[in-house]
């Protein structure tokens, strides 16, 4: 589900490695922060993000998280795509299931990321890779 | 990678994250902290949580893993300074945190800490039958 525009140039980031998931927390806080988005918002927003970024990397093997800022006319948000071509999820209506996991997780980083953001739009190929938007809107 | 200080402050461990931390410090931190409860022989384990801006899946098992380890160790962990924003995060999220004692902030963490041996004084005296009072 996406609408809105984008505004200005994205940032990408790489993840690749343990310290590249902080490196996205930092990245989202800071665009939160950019489109002034509540306190409490910027702070789901970028729990999601670092369950998401950790799910490419663990899940993926390593992707790329790309941010940006939109604008649906009426308000700003913050997006971000997580993309990786990793092994795809075969079922994702038990994947989206809080306690599923596969890596001995606690099985909340797709569910619970989902109920933190506004818009959730995740497309997933087995044998290809895995894409997952997520935005956030201000209030 | 960076480390997480631990304080020995007493009968108490004090661990105060300042950083945002990669998982590999978390798992560091846990290790660190079940290897200087048995050095020191602490009873207690606080870790402050002020300063960190989320609390994610990771670092909530982190938090309930440390819990349980100090208890196998005979220390009790208390969890202080959770912003407001975090916690509301959390529930969301779908974290409960099962195990871990929280505190509004360091102080009382040392009260809760301090309190629950006391509890364990008077139910060791109990289960013995004797009449010693526990007024250390």
């Amino acid at each position: 589900m996406t609408t809105g525009v984008d505004l200005g140039v994205p940032a990408t980031q790489a993840i690749r490695s343990d310290e590249d998931v902080v490196r996205v927390r930092q990245l989202v806080r800071a665009t939160a922060v950019s489109v002034r988005l509540s306190l409490v918002d910027q702070t789901k927003l970028v729990t999601a993000a670092s369950e998401l970024a950790r799910n490419t990397l663990i899940y993926g093997g390593g992707g790329s998280a790309e941010v940006s800022t939109v604008s649906d006319g009426r308000r700003r948000g913050v997006r971000i795509v997580f993309a990786d071509e990793g092994p795809g999820i075969p079922d994702l209506d038990l994947a989206l299931t809080d306690g599923y996991t596969t890596g001995g997780g606690l099985g909340l980083g797709l569910s619970g990321a989902r109920r933190l953001v506004d818009d959730f739009d995740i497309r997933t190929v087995v044998g290809e890779g895995t894409r997952i938007t997520v935005t956030k809107w201000s209030r | 990678m960076e480390r997480v200080p631990i304080l020995k402050i007493g009968d108490i461990l004090l661990v105060s994250i300042q950083v945002d931390m990669s998982d590999q410090t978390a798992i560091q931190l846990q290790e660190d902290l079940a290897e200087r409860i048995v050095a020191t022989g602490c009873h207690g384990v606080i870790i402050d949580i002020t300063a960190l801006d989320i609390v994610d899946s990771f670092v909530g098992r982190m938090l309930s893993t440390i819990a349980s380890i100090s208890k196998v160790l005979d220390a009790e962990t208390v969890v202080v300074g959770m912003r407001p924003a975090v916690a509301i995060t959390l529930v969301e999220l779908g974290l409960s945190l099962n195990g871990i004692r929280t505190a509004l902030n360091v102080e009382r963490g040392m009260e809760l800490v301090a309190a629950s041996r006391a509890d364990d004084w008077d139910e060791a005296a109990d289960d013995e039958g004797t009449e010693t009072t526990a007024t250390a």
